[in-house]
């Protein structure tokens, strides 16, 4: 017997015990079809969910990782990854804070996050954790009341497989792109919301203390309806940063938005960068894709993306239902060696249908930025528009900034407009701040927020300040 | 105050101040003029910490060498330029910038900063001194401004920071009169005993309104001739010529 089919049958063994000892549960290495069994199986899930990962699988066998992009990144052994590792046991978590990086509780200070939350973040005071489950259960009573589903995607496939099995894979299909199958195949957990038929969600839906709580892994899934008439605002991530040694996140994201809906999804991402010299950090190749489903619904992206060494995403709109609405507005900023190459896509299917786009990528560094976006709008799409605003600021002589708009207009009574500049701090306007008393990081803080306002005003206004202030940490040290 | 001894400064193997002498006490206001290129620019862009000059000689600025300061640190310890061509900086609220500024030389001197509401007020108060239209502060700095706002616009930033030592860098090239009665109200106001003042201009014009007291011509990177108000009505009629 070879070793991995040992681990197999130790795995095998554990199926049954591990409820008492889930921290040190990990699938074998590599991927195959008793892993993906393996995975739904340790989730309990019903019979449709493995069929539906199966499936993925398939497709995943004989899909070709992409090229095209300007990141390039050395080959992903996808034999040598793990799949599911459930949250690392306590005794590799650091005990105390004096045991953290002192570089990243500087950070932490500096956003101002206060200890408790520092310590809530790491996962170290237990006290705190419970804490902010304590928090998450009142709310939820909350939205309980009025109908509102929000809990991890693996409760829902228990608690609510009809609406599971009737959207998931609904805009991201298992026969997807590369990333996304590979995600529909392996994926571990992520959220689950639906707002009922004219509910507007009171409070701001975040996966912030869930995902502390439980160190969702590399794959997460996240699932978002709103029913008719209904409103929801969602925030995905935390604005601390997070050290992080996987390698590779692949998450999916599908938001479904029924008649008269609306959905806004912000995110601040911020995972870890890699060294100055490049070395290490996350590659985020998320799929994030929103179906406007029913007539007048809308979806808006907001994105703050200052971390990962490879950002490579497109959050992207279905303009499927008449007189919809889609929006996306980005701030992409990349340091010493990250790269990025994002963007969104507009597809146009409905009459009257409009798309937003408003995008400011700041490259400072060594590092490389690249806008890529598609305006689709099909023949069926009548009297459509687009409006695409695309602003590069680039700090330094080393980085590089690009802009690639993809536009198809099929219709004639569609209009779409495009506008696109690139700019540079100018030693000048350093010196002239400088003079008037700020230092050169809070100079370039004040430029760079001043040049990413729009995108900062879409934001919730606790989140706009944190992000603010993680826009001019992302670039210390990136002046003189 | 200021003390400078023998300043030489060259850019691109250029020597541009030849061996610069000149002394500020508290309270005095010392005119500086010249014809283009004879180094006045340069040595408002020196005081201020402008990179990119290689510099030999002495400045003190309160018995502190200036050349161990940081263009900001400079900014703390009371020393303003308003610089000829105000820059532009897009997306910055004026408000925003001048509030920052302002608290960042607060902090810097100890004091407590300004919330929203004090700053306020207090940029309210000055601009009407300075009959600043109000509205500007609420455009992105000097973006779209005339050269007249952008001149009044560094005098109200001076007026703010209430520095010890204000420099003023052509700030009356390209003002119409009322502007330039403006301008030198501005700086009338914040003179007193321990406020000084050097003004760089190439006319007699703004010294009608600012009466100094010290002139001196600066020709080829150095101070030719210094003296009273008068020097500058004699330059005025026999131009700068006559000193060469």
């Amino acid at each position: 017997m070879d070793n991995r089919q040992k681990e197999i049958n130790n795995l095998k063994d554990y199926k049954y015990g591990f409820s008492t000892d889930i921290e040190n549960i990990q699938a074998p290495k590599g991927l195959n079809e008793d892993v993906i069994k393996f995975i739904s199986n340790i989730k309990k899930e019903p019979e449709w969910m493995l069929e539906f990962r199966l499936k993925a699988f398939e497709r995943f066998k004989v899909l070709k990782e992409p090229d095209w992009q300007k990141p390039k990144f050395p080959k992903i052994d996808y034999q040598d990854l793990y799949y599911y590792s459930a949250p690392k046991s306590m005794k590799d978590k650091p005990k105390s804070l004096d045991e953290l990086d002192p570089k990243l509780l500087e950070t932490y200070k500096k956003l101002g996050i206060p200890l408790q939350e520092q310590a809530r973040l790491n996962g170290i005071a237990v006290d705190a954790v419970f804490d902010s489950v304590s928090v998450a259960t009142t709310f939820k009573d909350e939205l309980t009341k009025q109908g509102i589903i929000f809990c991890p995607i693996s409760e829902a496939i228990q608690n609510h497989p009809e609406l599971v099995k009737k959207y998931l894979g609904s805009v991201i299909p298992t026969s997807d792109h590369f990333f996304a199958t590979l995600n529909s195949a392996v994926f571990t957990d992520g959220s689950f919301v639906y707002i009922p038929e004219g509910v507007r969600c009171p409070m701001e839906l975040s996966t912030y203390f869930r995902i502390n709580a439980s160190n969702t892994g590399q794959f997460e899934r996240t699932l978002i309806i709103a029913d008719k008439g209904s409103y929801v605002s969602y925030l995905e991530g935390c604005t601390a940063p997070m050290r992080d040694e996987n390698q590779l996140h692949a998450a999916n994201v599908e938001l479904i938005a029924l008649d008269d809906a609306e959905i806004k999804y912000s995110t601040v991402q911020n995972w870890y960068p890699g060294d100055k010299d490049g070395k290490g950090g996350i590659y985020n190749f998320v799929t994030k894709r929103g179906l406007c489903k029913g007539k007048n619904s809308k979806i808006s992206w907001t994105q703050v993306e200052t971390g990962s060494a490879i950002t490579w995403k497109y959050p992207s709109c279905i303009l499927k239902g008449d007189n919809s609405v889609g929006e996306f507005y980005s701030i992409a900023i990349t340091n010493n060696h990250q790269k990025a190459d994002t963007g969104t896509k507009m597809i146009h299917l409905g009459k009257n249908t409009k798309s937003k786009i408003i995008s400011k990528g700041i490259s400072a560094g060594s590092s490389d930025m690249t806008y890529r976006g598609l305006v689709d709008i099909s023949s069926k799409a009548k009297n459509s528009t687009n409006y695409t605003q695309c602003d590069s600021l680039l700090m330094g002589n080393k980085c590089g900034a690009h802009t690639v708009p993809y536009i198809k207009n099929k219709n004639s009574e569609s209009n779409i407009a495009h506008e696109a500049t690139t700019s540079k701090i100018s030693e000048e306007q350093l010196h002239y701040c400088q003079q008037r008393g700020l230092n050169p990081e809070e100079a370039v803080g004040l430029i760079v927020n001043g040049f990413c306002k729009e995108v900062l005003q879409q934001l919730p206004m606790e989140f706009a300040v944190e992000a603010q202030k993680l826009v001019g940490i992302s670039l210390e040290g990136s002046v003189g | 105050m200021l003390k400078i001894n023998n300043l030489n400064a060259t850019i691109d193997n250029k020597s541009i101040l030849n061996g610069l002498c000149l002394d500020i006490n508290p309270g005095e206001v010392h005119a500086i003029m010249g014809p283009n290129g004879s180094g006045k620019s340069t040595l408002s862009n020196i005081l201020s910490g402008k990179k990119g000059y290689e510099v030999s000689g002495e400045v003190l600025f309160e018995e502190k060498d200036l050349f161990e300061l940081e263009t900001e640190e400079r900014a703390h310890k009371g020393i303003f330029l308003a610089f000829q061509y105000p820059l532009e900086i897009p997306g910055v609220n004026t408000n925003i910038f001048l509030k920052t500024s302002l608290n960042a030389v607060r902090k810097a001197r100890g004091e407590k900063e300004l919330d929203a509401i004090e700053f306020l007020k207090l940029v309210k108060e000055k601009s009407k001194e300075l009959k600043f239209d109000e509205e500007k502060l609420n455009r992105q700095l000097n973006v779209g401004f005339s050269g007249g706002e952008k001149k009044k616009n560094e005098i109200l930033q001076m007026s703010l920071l209430a520095p010890k030592l204000s420099i003023l860098d052509e700030t009356d090239s390209g003002l119409d009169i009322d502007a330039l009665k403006i301008v030198a109200d501005g700086v009338n106001t914040l003179r007193d005993k321990n406020n000084s003042f050097l003004i760089i201009t190439h006319y007699q014009r703004l010294l009608d309104y600012i009466k100094p007291d010290f002139v001196h011509v600066l020709m080829n990177g150095k101070i030719v001739k210094s003296g009273g108000p008068d020097l500058a009505l004699e330059l005025e009629k026999k131009g700068y010529e006559n000193f060469n």
